[in-house]
């Protein structure tokens, strides 16, 4: 466009203020949504956040030092030597961080009456509380003390099925690491209720001295577990775990997105489809928008076919109607943002809380407030994407003025 | 060579069966420099010729040159690019740009042909002083009396001194000082720097001042004769 881009952006300016009450409403349609889309992005994305962390805290931990191979294939040879000494060796090293050490068998655990397949956790009593919540899960009893007695703590369901409860004896027998015949007996000290039910049903701890008596472990474990306390120096602390890790033979630094492949596949899923919801808003606004402008390009025919007749070329005036659209979309960005920013912020600081959902968060032992996360991809992503959408709204109102004939539209009320 | 040439010009409405004859074998010259008048009943065609020749209407049938270029074969940009360097238009309806005010709207087509800021400025000024509207520059459309939003459009299309001036009925809103005036100016750019006017109107005040005249009636020219300015 020759025109001055001043005189382009005055005249689009003005423009849009002829009709003050449509460009408000019409404002008002990409400044709600934008609010929405603001808050309910910045709660998703903080919502991801304390789900990935509680996930994390139940049981496995940020990351994990393991054998090479032991992942994959959870084959008890792949063990790490004098585990508990690593770990306290980390321990040193990283005060701010919790670390545990930790053994695993399958093992069949037997009651009077049943038998089932489970898997038995050497722990740590005294440290597994700073990466696991489980110690704080009993519905009944109390969780390992000694680091060597005959005790156990089992899941609730595991309970149930194998018809035990705190006091009773157990028996289990597995294979050891060496390929020997492993056998215990011990007693049920707690039974824990985490709400997940693969731990519910499935896994059972016993003290890792204890464990490594049994199973023929010697000084050996297979994981050390280490968590911090923000998710957000996962990597920092992964990089100093491969520095230690680095000078022993043989042992990885895992982190979560390795260690727990489903929760970033769960997050994806419930983005994918909050997508589909914020999809349908994004379409109204650009519907409103393309309304608008259309009626402006209508109501304006006389107006664009003098200015047509004066030399004028349609795809400038194009142009003027997109330049419109653009300022109008920009204000509706830029108050949307804003006003959505201080709400989402004010909930990050206060906490959001969807009524009725105490009782639920309460039963698996999550925080029933959310905190929505302010940050520029929380501010912007929604608002951006309203905003292209409203541009491409206002393409087929421009097209319009390419069929305008300027005698026809001089001629036109 | 011609400034203006039209050779058997057509353009007909359908009215339901009735066949409304705009311009009827229309063929006419106009040479680089002149002062014409085009008068006639009101329905007798001169809108739709002045039209024609600045290329806002298709024709049936018909040859239009302007300097010798054939407008009837010229495409849209060619068209656009003919109406804002060489014609200056005066319409029917004032048509101003109602956001913009009196020396914006001045101002607008000298924006588009790429004329510098200060310039712009100072012949929109210069301009609208002429037509007797100093003061008034910074009002809107709406603002201004009828006569007032003519004059502006007025000066609009001589500002940048086309080649070719089309207007039609430039006085229907003014009063016989302002008329006079406005003719007197016409003239005078006429005299000075040749550009050719073309004035479609009802008033023989205007007609008094054109050294040709040219008669229409039902899309036919029925009178063309040369006379004597005042
Ligand atoms: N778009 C159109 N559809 C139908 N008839 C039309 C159209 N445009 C013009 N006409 C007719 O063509 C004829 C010539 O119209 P035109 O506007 O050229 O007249 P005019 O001489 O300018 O009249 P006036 O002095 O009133 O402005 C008229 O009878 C008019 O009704
Ligand atoms: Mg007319």
């Amino acid at each position: 466009m020759r025109a001055s881009i001043g005189l382009s952006f005055r005249l689009a300016w003005r423009n849009i203020w002829r009709q003050k009450r449509r460009t408000w409403l019409t404002a008002l349609a990409m400044i709600f949504s934008n609010m929405l889309l603001v808050f309910m992005i910045a709660l998703q994305l903080g919502s991801y956040d304390m789900m990935i962390e509680n996930s994390l805290r139940i049981f496995s931990g940020q990351m994990q030092i393991q054998h090479e191979g032991y992942h994959e294939s959870q084959k008890m040879r792949l063990a790490v030597d004098d585990i508990s000494l690593l770990a306290a060796e980390i321990r040193t090293q990283f005060p701010a961080a919790k670390v545990a050490a930790r053994a695993f068998a399958f093992a069949l655990v037997s009651s009077e009456g049943r038998s089932f397949a489970m898997q038995i956790a050497g722990v740590e009593p005294e440290q597994e509380a700073g990466i696991s919540t489980l110690p704080g899960l009993l519905e009944s009893g109390r969780y390992l003390a000694g680091s060597d007695a005959a005790e156990m703590v089992i899941g609730s369901i595991a309970a149930r099925n194998l018809g035990v409860a705190t006091g009773d004896e157990l028996t289990f027998l597995g294979t050891g690491k060496d390929g020997s015949f492993a056998a215990a007996v011990v007693t049920v000290v707690g039974v824990f209720d985490s709400g997940a039910t693969e731990l519910d049903r499935g896994l059972a701890e016993i003290p890792l001295a204890y464990f490594q008596d049994v199973f023929s472990m010697g000084g050996s474990g297979h994981v050390v577990a280490v968590s911090v306390p923000d998710l957000r120096r996962v990597p920092a602390m992964l990089k100093s775990l491969q520095g230690v890790a680095g000078s022993k033979n043989s042992l990885l630094v895992l982190d979560w997105d390795v260690l727990m492949p489903g929760l970033k596949q769960a997050i994806q899923a419930d983005m994918t489809s909050a997508w589909f919801m914020y999809a349908v808003l994004i379409v109204l606004v650009a519907f409103s928008v393309l309304n608008t402008q259309l009626m402006s390009v209508l109501e304006r025919t006389r107006e664009f076919g003098v200015i047509m007749a004066l030399g004028i070329m349609p795809r400038q005036l194009a142009l003027l109607v997109l330049l419109e659209t653009f300022l109008m979309a920009l204000l509706g960005l830029l108050l949307g943002v804003l006003l959505g920013g201080l709400v989402a912020s004010y909930f990050s600081h206060a906490g959001f809380a969807y009524p009725g959902m105490e009782e639920l968060t309460d039963k698996f032992n999550l925080p029933s407030v959310m905190y929505p996360k302010v940050s520029l991809v929380s501010l912007l992503m929604g608002p951006v994407v309203v905003f292209v959408f409203c541009l491409l709204a206002a393409i087929y109102p421009s097209l319009k003025l390419y069929s305008l004939r300027p005698v026809a539209a001089m001629r036109a009320v | 060579m011609a400034a203006i040439s039209c050779v058997d010009l057509c353009k007909y409405y359908q009215q339901g069966d009735a066949v409304i004859k705009g311009l009827d074998h229309v063929s006419l010259e106009i040479e680089q420099g002149s002062f014409v008048c085009l008068s006639g009943p009101s329905g007798s065609g001169k809108t739709t010729l002045l039209n024609a020749i600045g290329g806002l209407d298709k024709l049936d049938s018909g040859k239009i040159s302007i300097d010798g270029e054939r407008v009837d074969q010229l495409g849209k940009a060619a068209l656009a690019d003919l109406r804002l360097h060489s014609i200056g238009f005066v319409f029917q309806a004032y048509n101003l740009i109602p956001v913009l005010s009196a020396r914006e709207n001045v101002e607008f087509v000298m924006q588009v042909q790429g004329v510098s800021a200060s310039e712009r400025k100072q012949r929109a000024f210069r301009i609208l002083a002429e037509v007797g509207l100093q003061g008034m520059e910074d009002r809107r459309p709406a603002q201004l009396s009828g006569g007032q939003q003519q004059r502006v459009a007025v000066a609009r299309a001589i500002v940048s001194q086309p080649k070719l001036v089309l207007a039609d009925e430039p006085t229907a809103n003014l009063d016989s000082a302002s008329l006079e005036k406005l003719m007197a100016r016409f003239r005078e750019l006429n005299k000075l720097h040749r550009i050719t006017f073309l004035i479609a109107t009802h008033d023989e005040r205007v007609m008094s001042w054109a050294e040709r005249r040219i008669g229409m009636e039902d899309g036919r020219v029925i009178h063309d004769a040369l006379q004597a300015p005042v």
